[in-house]
């Protein structure tokens, strides 16, 4: 009867314990998804010390791509597109790229629609992030994740 | 040998948001990649397009190695008044390429 109870407890502290590394180890990896250095570095020279917010962006990749060397890109941001408040400039950038920059396009009022595709090289698997800057001076963004099959720069592919 | 794609709507209405796609055949040598003899390729890129609609800029755009080789670009603009709309690629090695194409407006 001791035994079994001090057996239970035992299992009951063990679950309890792996149960909290779990969880730590949950909160651990959080960080580690925050974007490497040089492309923090990248958009910092853009935004400076703006701060970046989530929404109004739209930055849409395939899940999936089979060739890194052609992946399209498209950036959709909600504007009015007006003299007095309007998309300045759509960045794009990479985390595991060799450098960081993929894209600036600067467009005004005269575009009507803040709308901009492209096809792009990725090296690896990573995720790719729009900064949208405002006329306001505002910076948002939105990130996406892509699964590259055939890495760019490696194989011979132009 | 350069060549260039463009798609621009022949005609529009004075205010109409228009789609415009260009392609230019350039191939974007990244400079991070090697030859079979084991020697590096130095950068070839286009590192500008610039599209001026009557004279004015409208879109302008900064490339960097990432972008794919034969870079294709897609934007938009709106339908201002009849005219020409220039598209201008500069980069690497003195590469420059101009196009134009008329639109008209009514």
């Amino acid at each position: 009867m001791d035994d079994r109870c001090s057996r239970r407890r035992f299992l009951g502290t063990a679950a309890g314990a792996a149960a909290g590394f779990g969880l730590a180890s949950v909160i651990a990896v959080e960080p580690a998804r925050a974007t490497p250095s040089s492309m923090q570095d990248a958009i910092r020279k853009v935004a400076g010390a703006a701060t970046l917010t989530a929404g109004r962006v739209k930055l849409e990749l395939p899940p999936l791509s089979e060739n890194g060397n052609a992946v399209p890109l498209a950036v959709r941001v909600e504007s009015p597109m007006t003299e007095k408040d309007h998309v300045k400039a759509i960045h794009v950038f990479t985390e595991k790229n060799p450098q960081p920059d993929v894209v600036s396009c600067h467009l005004g009022p005269r575009a009507g629609r803040a709308t901009v595709a492209t096809r792009i090289r990725l090296a690896d698997s990573q995720t790719v992030i729009a900064v949208a800057e405002l006329s306001d001076g505002s910076f948002w963004s939105d990130r996406a994740s892509v699964v590259v099959t055939l890495a760019a720069c490696l194989e011979g592919g132009p | 040998m350069a060549n260039v794609l463009i798609n621009v709507p022949r005609q529009a209405k004075r205010g109409e948001v228009i789609e415009i796609k260009t392609l230019v055949s350039h191939p974007m040598e990244t400079g991070y990649r090697r030859d079979q003899l084991g020697r590096e390729m130095p950068r070839d890129i286009v590192r500008r397009f610039v599209c001026t609609y009557n004279g004015t800029e409208v879109f302008r755009a900064d490339l960097h190695p990432a972008i794919s080789a034969n870079p294709f670009i897609v934007f938009s603009t709106v339908a201002t008044e009849s005219g020409t709309l220039t598209f201008r690629w500069t980069g690497d090695n003195g590469f420059s390429m101009t196009e134009s194409a008329a639109i008209t407006v009514d």
